[in-house]
């Protein structure tokens, strides 16, 4: 069963995809959990739904004008979260809602006739072509690079802003840089994941490492192993049960927390 | 030699000017207290010191480069349920000696290990951060400001919130790093100890400064007034 799935190109294809996201989604959701900005990535992911569906009812090419406009959209939900004008989680739920709003109107408007609204919202693994998979290759690529050269001078920004721009560290550029791969991250994911569930991909690998890691690269490196398993689990799961592929990965980053929630209470029980 | 003089200095928080005017001076092997009210600007003028923040007015003149300034900020809430080990935390305070490099040299990993050994924390050094005691958590800030300078440090309200005997504790620490050679620079609520430890106040009032020795603060009309209230 499980060869056979894997000798059909499409399904190769969303795995190899599927888990080059997972895997730069969990590295970047350690740094906005830590940071409290787990909502982030919920906000990037309506904003870039919205997108998605104003531009499909224009005849744009999507992914064109998704991938800027999340990132604008990144910037300025980390200027109002810094500038202290509006509390942060509600610019996100303000914009989340907003953009959820935009596109549903946009779809109605064209009388959903070039738009597949439930792929958006809920995800497809049959979207994945082959530009995406390269596009996913260069994405992971160029995360995993970064993150790597700048793993010190991340760590000082998330767990002391202050005390990192007190000894000359640029803390704005590398704050800029997360937010600028975690939208394009969200935004190559959300057609596999889907809107409403591409941000578990960033939280919940780090919030399960959590529960049993005691140092900053125990958190990292089992984040990034805990969410490829997840994928790859979850992925096989949706196919052996004809579930949706998207969820059946949420539930199974949901399994492995609940796991590790549970490993960790018990080492502290002893 | 002067490590840092602060002349006519005016700042703002928000949009209100907190204090103008403001002059004092570090030397070399100081220990500075900066008191005074809630809201008098303590943290502001640390701010405007270490150039995170641009004063209004006036010069601040530092003889020693920026990164010979070792920083010990107030807590945050992120800290308090962050997963990293205390030797990560203190490795974090030698990035600035990095240049474009990304990783530590072997250098760079004996100035964490002989500061942990210099706070007598090298034991906890694979110990989690978030469940030490509030004492032991600031030595570890402390080593890791001491990774990034070795001749001025600034530590904002660094007792706050520890019971007396670790506070006592921090303060025979501090007084220790003093003695062997460290200017120090600490804004502090408990005027008591301000007075005991240090030979310079900077006393932020509502709407006039006060800097002078130790000595000399004891007899003035500030020192009575915050003891009597």
């Amino acid at each position: 069963m499980i060869e056979e799935l894997f000798s059909f190109s499409f399904f190769q294809r969303a795995m190899l995809a599927g888990l080059l996201i997972a895997l730069c989604a969990a590295l970047l959701g350690v740094n906005l959990v830590l940071k409290r900005y787990s909502m982030l990535g919920d906000g990037l992911s309506h904003v870039g739904f919205g997108t998605l569906a104003v531009s499909a009812a224009a005849g744009i090419a999507p992914m064109a004008v998704a991938v800027p406009v999340v990132i604008l959209a990144a910037f300025l939900l980390l200027r109002l979260q810094s500038s202290g004008r509006m509390k942060g989680d509600a610019a996100i739920a303000l914009t989340s809602s907003s953009a959820l709003a935009i596109g549903l109107i946009a779809a109605s408007l064209s009388h959903g006739g070039n738009i597949d609204l439930h792929s958006y919202l809920f995800g497809s693994i049959l979207a994945i072509t082959k530009s995406d998979l390269w596009i996913c290759v260069g994405l992971s690529i160029i995360v995993l690079a970064l993150y790597t050269l700048s793993y010190h001078r991340i760590f000082a920004i998330t767990f002391d802003d202050t005390f990192a721009r007190a000894t000359g560290l640029r803390a704005e550029v590398y704050n800029l840089l997360l937010a600028l791969l975690t939208a394009v991250t969200v935004v190559v994911g959300m057609r596999m994941m889907g809107a409403l569930l591409i941000s578990s991909l960033l939280i919940f690998p780090c919030l399960t490492a959590m529960q049993v890691c005691k140092s900053y690269r125990g958190v990292v490196l089992c984040s990034a192993g805990v969410s490829i398993c997840a994928f790859a689990l979850g992925l096989v799961a949706s196919f052996w049960w004809d579930t949706p592929a998207g969820a059946t990965v949420v539930l199974a980053n949901l399994s492995g927390f609940l796991l590790f929630y549970l490993a960790g209470h018990l080492r502290a029980q002893k | 030699m002067n490590l840092i003089t602060v002349t006519n200095l005016s700042m703002r928080y928000e949009s209100r000017t907190i204090f103008s005017d403001l002059s004092f001076r570090v030397l070399e092997g100081d220990y500075l207290c900066v008191v005074g009210d809630n809201g008098s600007g303590k943290t502001t003028l640390i701010k405007g010191l270490l150039g995170l923040k641009q004063p209004l007015a006036g010069k601040i003149e530092l003889t020693i480069d920026r990164n010979e300034i070792g920083y010990l900020p107030q807590k945050t809430a992120v800290q308090s349920d962050f997963p990293a080990n205390v030797r990560e935390v203190v490795a974090s305070g030698v990035l600035n000696r990095l240049g474009l490099r990304p990783f530590l040299r072997a250098e760079e990993r004996t100035t964490v290990q002989k500061n942990l050994q210099r706070l007598r924390i090298n034991e906890l050094q694979t110990q989690s951060f978030r469940a030490l005691s509030g004492g032991q958590q600031q030595k570890v800030l402390l080593a890791r400001a001491l990774c990034a300078a070795d001749r001025l440090l600034i530590l904002d309200e660094p007792v706050t919130g520890l019971d007396p005997q670790a506070a006592a504790e921090f303060y025979r620490l501090v007084k220790e790093l003093n003695q062997s050679g460290i200017a120090i620079l600490m804004v502090s609520h408990d005027i008591r100890s301000a007075v005991r430890y240090a030979n310079h106040i900077l006393h932020l009032g509502q709407d006039s400064a006060y800097f002078d020795t130790t000595e000399h603060y004891r007899n003035s009309k500030y020192y009575q007034q915050s003891l009597g209230v």
